[in-house]
């Protein structure tokens, strides 16, 4: 079931959440499949809970062709849900800044991954829970395109795959493309009567394999939490706790708490009670409090006013083999090898380096975070935004400041990279990569076309000038929280040359020391010493002479 | 020449005088480490005994400064003039020739006007510096709470506190070398082990 090396990555037309939809069945390097056993039924705990068994429901007693039409036989019961999914950033893909109005979502962003979902729709929709989107004709108001079971499913045989706009696979289907290995349809009856709550392993099909490529885009997310030790997530251990994602990320009318767009960076006060609405329940300090440590430790409770609890409990994100990708370089795809074809490589660990449909990538493993001043509001390049090509594009900024009461020190992943802009305009290009019509870069190869057809879509003006410009992204890192006995000790950070030397603004003993004064100070002790050795000196020089 | 004795220091004030010098010392130790400027228990450790050491050391000022009020010791610490001039000419004049020691400690004058004057400096100077800028740097989260965030910087009370120590650090150099001028070399220092100071 688990695609090799084989699964080449060039396959995957991918937008940045293009991925097959059950975990184990996505192109994950070969390394990642010792980390990630696959799974076929999720927590039977959650599920035997229920009061509900959904094999003994008459409405689903049927078979379904389609998706929609299990999405209707759901709703005859639960007549609210697809209402609520709608309200949600799963369906609508897009969210709103409440303080800037900013609309950002992947429907209005520009990401440093496959950078823009418009004109991409066929692929990236894979991962969008619902069925049909297409292109920007698609209908938000039809409730039996609520994807219903991609969150659901507990057989783990439901699958979405690239091309199809978010439909599961309906028939037996080669994937990749010229791989020989296949995909089957899942029994739809089946997978409707086997429902369930949502698992590790449903969030993670899409939020694992983001930017299509196991790891590749949070660092902090990939396959190997489906089967985490302590070691990876002290929360997740399925031999401990056994978090599922929802543990943190409570959920409420579908609404799924602790979006990375509306983020609390500074959760304060004592852990909170049930019922308690005044924050993110997807915050460490809902259940931790802001002062977690033991008294004998108060000294680590201080640090909460500045440092986010983050930065010392993720010492290092992608800590597997898997890895996290670092860069992606757009200005190296449409590049062929030497007998003029398209070609893909690998790197040491099998990770994708190279694919001439999209450029060249850098991976690393157990990677050091980065470190910022976050206040948990990110502004982000949305399609359209004018850039300033003599400078790095940031596509997302970070705010905050030391001197902002709500901001604290985060753990981040800076992932570069360098991808098309308009020249004339300014403005990122949206280009058209999925698919397999003339335009599409991943088909055809060509830029030109690719942008002129992404920009229509997208409604800009098009210049027909384009290149390269350097970008970064900022993500802050928040899940593979280690255990306390890996957790960063002291003098990581409070040393000369320690992870916080270019943080700005916060006094750190043994890191900051004012040198006039320390020069002065041991200038006096060394007077004080010299002088007194000058005067015992004399004292024994004059008593020998007396004596 | 002969030899006198008289008790000088108590059995608590000689106890307090003690610990106070191994925790200043320790402290000197462990605060440069914090500090940066060497390597030795390792910063958490550091941090650690500092911060204990902190806390015994006040422990030890809650019965010391009892102490000093009920016995009226304090008065020991009032400056005077009186053989100032003269202490003065014997440090830089007559130690080296061996002229006698002006001044006749008593039980009710245990120290030389330069002495007292020091020591005067050290509880009223360096002592607060340090331990006012060491209480705001151990509660560093609760400015917030008082409504002194606003008011302080962490950066200038650890100026501060840095400050104090480098003072103590001279202050603890020249005070060991005075320990050796007494009416022997080791007279002073016998003093405070046993209470009973020769004196001329």
């Amino acid at each position: 079931m688990l695609s090799g090396r084989k699964t080449s990555l060039s396959a995957l037309a991918s937008c940045a959440m293009l991925v097959a939809m059950t975990a184990f069945s996505a192109p994950a390097p070969s390394l990642a499949m010792s980390a990630a056993t696959p799974q076929t039924v999720t927590d039977t705990r959650q599920k035997s809970a229920s009061t509900a068994d959904h094999s003994k429901f008459k409405e689903l007693d049927k078979p379904f062709r389609t998706g929609p039409e299990v999405t209707e036989a759901c709703l005859i019961c639960h007549t609210e849900a697809a209402k609520q999914v709608q309200h949600t950033k799963h369906w609508t893909w897009e969210s709103v800044d409440p303080k800037t109005g900013q609309k950002r979502g992947k429907k209005n962003i520009i990401n440093n991954y496959c950078t823009s979902t418009v004109s991409n729709e066929k692929d990236c929709m894979a991962c969008h829970a619902g069925y049909g989107w297409k292109d920007s004709s698609f209908d938000f108001t039809i409730e039996k395109n609520v994807d219903c079971l991609v969150c659901h499913d507990t057989t783990a045989t439901y699958r979405k795959l690239p091309g199809d706009a978010g439909h599961p696979v309906y028939e037996r289907r080669e994937f990749p493309p010229k791989s020989g290995k296949f995909v089957d349809p899942a029994d739809l009856k089946k997978v409707a009567q086997s429902i369930g709550k949502p698992s590790r392993s449903n969030c993670g099909s899409c939020h694992f394999f983001g930017a299509g490529a196991n790891g590749a885009k949070h660092g902090d997310l990939d396959s190997s939490l489906q089967h985490p030790g302590k070691y990876l997530d002290v929360h997740m251990d399925e031999k401990g706790l056994n978090f599922a994602c929802t543990t943190c990320h409570a959920t409420s009318s579908h609404q799924v708490s602790g979006s990375r767009y509306n983020m609390a960076a500074a959760a304060k006060g004592p852990a909170h009670i049930r019922g308690n609405p005044d924050s993110s329940p997807a915050a460490c300090q809902s259940c931790h409090g802001n002062k977690p440590h033991p008294q004998q430790m108060a000294k680590l409770n201080q640090h909460t006013a500045k440092i986010a609890c983050q930065t010392c409990h993720i010492p290092e994100y992608a800590r597997n083999d898997i890895g996290t990708e670092l860069s992606w370089d757009w200005s190296k795809a449409t590049r062929m090898g030497e007998d003029g074809k398209p070609f893909v490589r690998k790197d040491s660990a099998g990770r994708r380096a190279f694919d001439s449909k999209k450029g060249a990538w850098v991976w690393d493993s157990y990677v050091i975070p980065e470190y910022r001043w976050f206040n948990g509001v990110s502004t982000y390049k949305v399609i359209g935004d004018k850039i300033d090509p003599s400078k790095t594009v940031q596509i997302n900024e970070v705010g905050g400041s030391p001197d902002d009461p709500d901001s604290r020190i985060w753990p981040t992943k800076v992932h570069r990279g360098k991808q098309p802009y308009d020249t004339v305009n300014n403005t990122l290009t949206v280009q058209h990569t999925g698919g397999e019509d003339d335009t599409a870069l991943w088909h055809n190869y060509d830029w030109q076309k690719a942008i002129g057809a992404g920009m229509k879509a997208a409604n800009l003006p098009y210049s027909g000038k384009f290149d390269f410009v350097s970008t970064e992204l900022t993500w802050p890192i928040t899940h593979m929280v280690a255990p306390k006995e890996d957790a960063l000790s002291c003098a990581q950070c409070h040393s000369k040359d320690g992870r916080l030397k270019d943080i700005r603004g916060v006094y750190m003993p043994s890191r900051d020391a004012n040198n006039l004064l320390d020069r002065a100070g041991w200038a006096l002790a060394l007077l004080t010493l010299i002088g007194v050795l000058i005067h015992g000196g004399i004292r024994i020089l004059t008593s020998k002479k007396e004596g | 020449m002969t030899t006198n004795k008289i008790y000088v220091f108590k059995r608590f004030e000689r106890f307090w005088h003690w610990s106070q010098a191994m925790l200043i010392i320790f402290m000197l130790i462990t605060g440069f480490e914090v500090h940066g400027s060497y390597p030795l228990f390792g910063f958490a450790k550091a941090v650690d005994l500092h911060t204990l050491s902190a806390w015994t050391l006040i422990g030890l000022w809650v019965f010391a400064i009892f102490w000093h009020f009920t016995t009226g010791e304090w008065k020991q610490y009032i400056p005077t003039t009186e053989k100032m001039i003269a202490m003065i000419r014997f440090y830089s004049v007559g130690i080296f020739k061996g002229a006698p020691h002006p001044f006749r400690p008593t039980t009710l004058k245990k120290h030389n006007p330069l002495q007292r004057l020091a020591y005067l400096g050290v509880l009223l100077l360096i002592g607060p510096l340090l331990w006012l800028s060491g209480w705001f740097y151990l509660f560093y989260a609760d400015w917030q709470a008082w409504g002194v965030d606003n008011v302080l910087s962490l950066e200038w009370v650890a100026l501060f506190h840095t400050a104090g120590a480098f003072m103590m650090l001279a202050f603890l150099i020249a005070h060991v070398y005075l320990t050796t001028t007494g009416h022997t070399p080791t007279s002073h220092i016998r003093a405070m082990l046993t209470g009973w100071e020769e004196v001329d």
